[in-house]
């Protein structure tokens, strides 16, 4: 029977048994595991973390069949790398891991999409490209979700990224008003919506360039 | 034989008032059309005449609508475009953020203490369950363990809450399909737990309720009375609600069947809380990953079989019975002692106290204008919402002020799963099975 933690230690206890897996199954793309306060942290490198999520699902030793969130955190200190931050579960052998990628955060901010592997990623992912300007490279609709999609100020959760907005607040107002929110759609909908007069020309144009780029017909 | 004329078509009522049967006292089958002056079939015209009928032309093409985001069913401001192919929803593209107001990002800005009474804004319809995780997550990333009154002081604050939350589901989500009883009888009782609320720390809906290492308040005196008196109430507002409902015809025709999630899909998904355990897999965190002594309550965890929208309506009716359950048990074993921890790094003194004594006001200084610093680490702490998992990440490097604090708001992962849930089924069932997520926009956006 699984208890409420007590005690718990800052750093160190017993490891998550999956860490000590990952090393034997992947050797040296798995960079380190350590202990916080009772929880498991193993650092993937970025090439591997899609086979890594893929094997940690598929094994039957492992089964994590649950993807908890995805997230990211950047620190105050400029010189740490931006972290790339899985969550998952095991939900029968009640285990819990969290992986992460180090990026560096004057690179690009590139990894794999696992939306492959859980359905569950694909809002996930896209809040985290929308806050931290991370692109998950293979999701299919990778897009801003809690803001719109002409917001032109950057990315918020970023640590230089001022609490305010880099825009003043008469431009960001201006901006807003300038908005016709009945107007946003996302190319998934411009496909549906083709015969729509009503469409803005920005949208227009983006639909004929996305046609160009995809070489589909787009539409139904 | 006189040709027919189209063109005077009517119905019958509207053409001769004729009582709609034929000269053998048959009743005539519509349509009926004006034949000098008597009401005739069209079909027997057609028999007669040899003429050939054609159908209307219904095929057309795809409709492109928006359901909000202003919208009174989409519970807050959620905006649907649905492609639809008649009435039928063949594809749904949800869009969010109307609510945006960017908590975490402020919650670095923020002290521990302060970031509490933001957590009451997400999902405000659970702010104590909200400030007991944030709390919970503090005092993991501090060390610290609190009083064992406080715990069960937090777990009841939990379960009244949760209560609130499938309350207010229960009663909007019948009003949705179409009764309006029960959401009457519900948000009395609704009424009665913020009123003990109120009784507890001043405040109704936000409340605030938990600092790091204890609560705000202690119960005063005579409040458990009160909320021995709620148990019993409710207990049979809730059977007589769900009486209205659970075999009605119409709830039933237009729940049953709708939505439906297969376990693999619901798990694959991330779905969590009563929309998970509607499709059969019985994951609580209460039960699975236990916090606030929980797995030494005595309590059952529903689970569904079909995972359709009126198995999640009795998955969460059970789930108020079950907190009923433990809501008992608490006040049953409520210890008496502090509630708060005696750490007076974390602890404000009592106010004589800070105004007699060099210490404590020392003390109470540092705490109110640097706030208090964990070390550097960080942790994810996991509460059973009534929506689901949820869950916080918070990361320290040793300031006052965390590095992230991140929110995993579980009706953002089961709202995510919508499209594959309504495409396929009618537009009147959108808003059944919108409903049955049991979304707060509050913390979907945040």
């Amino acid at each position: 029977m699984p208890a409420t933690p007590r005690g718990l230690p800052h750093r160190g206890g017993a490891l998550n048994p999956s860490a000590a897996a990952l090393s034997e199954r992947f050797g040296a793309a798995i960079q380190r595991a350590e202990a916080t306060w009772g929880e498991t942290t193993v650092v993937v490198a970025r090439e591997a973390i899609h086979e890594v999520v893929q094997w940690l699902h598929d094994e039957p030793s492992e089964r994590y069949d649950y993807l908890v969130d995805v997230t990211a955190v950047e620190y105050r200190d400029a010189m740490r790398p931006l972290e790339v931050v899985w969550h998952l579960r095991a939900l029968g052998a009640r285990r819990f891991l969290r992986l992460k990628v180090e990026l560096p955060s004057r690179g690009p901010l590139v990894v794999p999409s696992v939306m492959d592997i859980y359905s569950g990623a694909d809002w996930l992912e896209r809040e985290c490209f929308d806050m931290f300007g991370i692109t998950f490279e293979g999701h299919p609709d990778l897009r801003r979700i809690l803001l719109w999609e002409s917001y032109k100020e950057g990315y918020p959760l970023r640590k230089n990224f001022p609490l305010r907005g880099r825009f003043s607040r008469a431009e960001q107002l201006k901006q807003a008003l300038a908005q016709d929110p009945e107007a946003r759609y996302s190319m998934n909908e411009l496909s549906i919506a083709e015969a729509f007069d009503s469409l803005p020309d920005d949208m227009r144009r983006r639909l004929a360039e996305e046609r160009a780029r995809t070489g589909s017909e787009g539409g139904e | 034989m006189t040709s027919v004329d189209t063109t005077a078509r009517r119905t019958i009522e509207v053409a001769l008032g004729t009582s709609g049967l034929d000269a053998n006292g048959l009743p005539l089958r519509a349509p009926l059309v004006v034949q000098g002056q008597s009401a005739v079939a069209l079909d027997a015209l057609e028999a007669l005449e040899g003429m050939s009928r054609h159908e209307p032309e219904l095929d057309s093409d795809h409709m492109l609508i928006n359901i909000g985001p202003q919208h009174p069913a989409t519970h807050g401001v959620l905006r649907l475009v649905l492609e639809l192919d008649g009435e039928t929803v063949v594809r749904c593209i949800p869009h969010i953020g109307y609510l945006h107001c960017g908590f975490e990002k402020i919650g670095e800005y923020r002290q521990y203490n302060q970031i509490i009474p933001w957590t009451d804004r997400e999902d405000y319809l659970n702010s104590p369950g909200n400030n007991v995780a944030f709390a919970m997550g503090c005092e993991r990333l501090f060390g610290v363990e609190i009083t064992p009154r406080c715990t069960v002081l937090r777990v009841i604050a939990m379960e009244l809450a949760r209560i609130i939350s499938h309350v207010v589901w229960l009663g909007t989500t019948s009003v949705d399909i179409g009764a309006f009883t029960p959401f009457l009888w519900l948000y009395q009782e609704r009424e009665n737990v913020y009123n003990l609320l109120e009784g507890w720390v001043g405040a109704r809906l936000t409340t605030s309720m938990t600092r790091v290492g204890g609560m705000a308040a202690d119960i005063p005196d005579g409040w458990l009375d009160g909320l021995r008196a709620f148990i019993k109430g409710f207990s049979k507002t809730l059977e007589e609600s769900v009486k209205m409902l659970e075999t009605n015809a119409i709830w039933a025709g237009r729940t049953v069947g709708l939505g439906a999630m297969s376990a693999e899909e619901a798990v694959n998904a991330g779905l969590s809380g009563p929309m998970l355990r509607a499709s059969g897999v019985a994951y609580d965190v209460r039960k699975d990953f236990p916090y606030m002594d929980y797995e030494t309550y005595d309590f059952d965890v529903p689970v569904g079989t079909a995972g359709d929208v009126y198995d999640r309506f009795l998955v969460r009716v059970e789930e108020m019975r079950q907190s009923i359950r433990i809501l008992e048990q608490a006040v049953r074993r409520l210890p008496d002692g502090p509630v708060n921890i005696d750490d007076p790094r974390l602890i404000l003194p009592p106010k004589h106290k800070a105004t007699s004594e060099m210490e404590s006001m020392i003390h109470h200084f540092k705490l109110v204008m640097e706030g208090p610093r964990p070390p550097a680490g960080e942790c994810y702490v996991a509460v059973e919402s009534p929506k689901g998992e949820k869950g916080y990440y918070m990361v320290s490097d040793g300031s006052a002020k965390p590095v992230r604090w991140r929110i995993r708001p579980p009706s953002f992962v089961n709202l995510s799963a919508i499209p594959k849930m309504v495409e396929g089924h009618l537009l009147s069932d959108v808003i059944a099975i919108n409903a049955s997520i049991d979304i707060v926009m509050g913390e979907i956006d945040r």
